[in-house]
């Protein structure tokens, strides 16, 4: 499995429910099945990566994010993933209340707009940062919300949502002790797992 | 030269077959026949697990006939040919297709238009009420006769879906997977309004009757041929429609405005002109009211997701971005039902312009994502047969 994939398999319980936004090839839901026991979906609008889905046997959905998941209910799933696809939707924050209406925890993974790398880009060549982990021309890219570690922990604690871990790692999606002492410098992506306010329902 | 159907992806020449049941066949109206016949054809072979069955139930205006030719000089094979064949979607190298045509049809299974041995005459518009549900208790009938315990999958389009989706509620144990595609859990008012509209199409015909148009040696055909434009006009899209004729004039002169006649006009009167002649009218009145009729859901107090719950299988739901008549939200209900009840589900939305008869069409997309759900179906039976042996 993708490293990253695999960090997040490690955070979700044995028979869980899950929900996997923007699943791609399915990899992590496939990784899930055969490890966890769990038989989650995946939402995707990619055709070909749903063909795929379909030959490995993956739950797979067509469905755009941007559309809205009010045909999930609440507390349908035991945890929503979304792996680095929050900086290419339309309303970010909306689909991460969704995530925690849907489900009782969600996963959420960005790359770091924040990392060393996009900042000397910016200072010293005066254009827009481009990275192993970002690898998109400015007008070309599908990320319109990129955000940094700092950003998206603010939008956390305005939300009063519970950080229940935190993880980054770089462009391989390794991690290494540097990154963890100053995490918006040094990580290239950002993993959380968060939870709902306290006594919000 | 014999034609090189192994070439073409043909299944090649067919033969019907025809199963007869004998005794009381109960029907969910509360009337019952007295036996009855099943004409059916079936592609590929049945491996010795008997694991590799598929059925594919056709859809209003369907038959049994859904691959290969009847006879070398055919111009047409059957309807779902697109998706039958070796190497095709439901590969008939690997899988065994079984198509009947439904009880009340009138391709040769028992319908309006056989002949009733009680009075010597056709039974017209006594022919009971036949619903999907007991579609599927009589192809279930003739799965025990083939010696299929379990289909790896049961598959179908429009009407056809709806039985997909009766197998799986119906017959849980007997449905590896069903295969629904442009379908939807009920229909629409609207829906039943266009089905409406075609009913009255054909009973306000003079010739109909009040259905014993046979006897008389009549047909309805003005009646039957407009029900089957109006619903021929509800498969396509607007845009597709507009791709195929656009204004095209087939007569006459628009500065003038004498004698015109559009291309889509003279096309619709042939699709129904040629429709009605081929056609029973008891039979599509029949079969618009099993569509109407209906509806999984009610039986668990309209709770879809009660309903569902019964089902053992998986499900592959698709539907088509221009289909107005089965639209991608009725399917989208479907998989939302199907996610809330837990069950293992797979579902795309294909771009297409040419709305409901999309199904019958060999779309790239849409092929594709049914022959890597079938192959996948197919290597499940394989290695179950390899087991068993």
């Amino acid at each position: 499995m993708r490293p990253d994939l695999k960090i997040i398999a490690d955070l979700v319980n044995p028979g869980a429910r899950v929900l996997d936004l923007g699943c791609g090839e399915g990899e992590l839901l496939a990784g899930l099945r055969a490890e966890k026991q769990v038989n989650g979906y995946g939402l995707d609008v990619d055709p070909d990566n749903i063909a795929i889905c379909v030959g490995k046997g993956v739950n797979v959905i067509e469905q755009n994010l941007d559309q809205g998941l009010a045909n999930f209910p609440d507390d349908s799933f035991d945890m929503v993933v979304m792996t680095e696809t929050l900086q290419s939707v339309r309303m970010p924050v909306l689909v991460l209340d969704e995530m925690l209406r849907i489900g009782q925890e969600c996963i959420v993974t960005f790359p770091n707009f924040g990392h060393w790398r996009s900042r000397w880009h910016l200072l010293l060549k005066g254009r827009m940062p481009m990275a192993r982990h970002l690898p998109h021309d400015w007008h070309d890219t599908p990320n319109i919300h990129l955000c940094t570690v700092k950003d998206f922990e603010r939008l956390v604690r305005d939300k009063g949502l519970r950080i229940i871990q935190r993880f980054v790692a770089g462009a391989d999606h390794r991690n290494r002790p540097l990154m963890n002492l100053m995490p918006n410098l040094f990580g290239a992506i950002a993993f959380y797992r968060l939870g709902r306010p306290p006594c919000s329902r | 030269m014999a034609r090189d159907f192994a070439h073409e992806g043909s299944v090649g020449i067919v033969t019907p077959q025809r199963l007869r049941v004998p005794g009381e066949f109960g029907l969910q109206c509360g009337e019952s026949l007295d036996g009855f016949e099943l004409v059916f054809e079936t592609y590929g072979q049945l491996n010795a697990a008997r694991s590799n069955a598929v059925l594919v139930c056709h859809a209003l205006s369907g038959s049994h006939h859904a691959a290969g030719y009847h006879a070398e000089a055919d111009a047409k094979p059957g309807w779902w040919d697109a998706c039958i064949g070796p190497g095709k979607a439901l590969d008939t190298d690997r899988l065994f297709v079984v198509s009947p045509n439904n009880l009340g049809g009138c391709h040769g299974s028992t319908g309006p238009a056989t002949v009733d041995p009680a009075t010597g005459e056709a039974f017209g518009p006594a022919f009971p009420a036949v619903t999907v549900k007991d579609w599927v208790r009589s192809q279930a009938l003739l799965a025990d006769h083939l010696g299929i315990e379990r289909f790896a999958a049961v598959v179908g389009g429009s009407l056809g879906g709806m039985q997909a989706l009766q197998w799986a509620i119906d017959e849980p144990a007997r449905v590896g997977a069903a295969v629904l595609i442009a379908s939807a859990a009920k229909l629409s008012a609207q829906n039943i309004a266009f089905n409406e509209i075609a009913r009255q199409a054909i009973t306000s015909d003079p010739n109909y009757l009040a259905g014993r148009f046979r006897s008389a040696d009549a047909n309805p055909e003005q009646g039957l041929g407009l029900a089957r434009m109006i619903g021929h006009v509800t498969y396509l899209s607007d845009s597709g429609m507009g791709q195929k004729f656009g204004r095209e004039l087939k007569s006459g002169n628009l500065s003038t405005a004498r004698g015109v006649e559009f291309q889509v006009e003279s096309y619709l009167r042939h699709q129904g002109r040629s429709f009605a002649r081929r056609f029973d009218a008891n039979t599509y009145l029949l079969m618009t009211r099993a569509l109407d009729l209906f509806d999984p859901a009610g039986e668990c107090g309209g709770d879809l997701v009660a309903a569902l719950r019964r089902a053992q299988s998986d499900f592959l739901v698709l539907s088509f971005s221009t289909d107005w008549r089965f639209s991608a939200a009725r399917s989208k209900e479907i998989v939302d039902a199907l996610i809330a009840a837990g069950k293992n589900v797979v579902s795309a939305v294909i771009d297409s312009a040419h709305g409901h008869d999309s199904f019958l069409l060999p779309l790239p997309r849409y092929v594709g994502v049914l022959k890597a759900y079938m192959d996948r179906l197919a290597a499940a039976a394989e290695a179950g047969s390899a087991d068993a042996s």
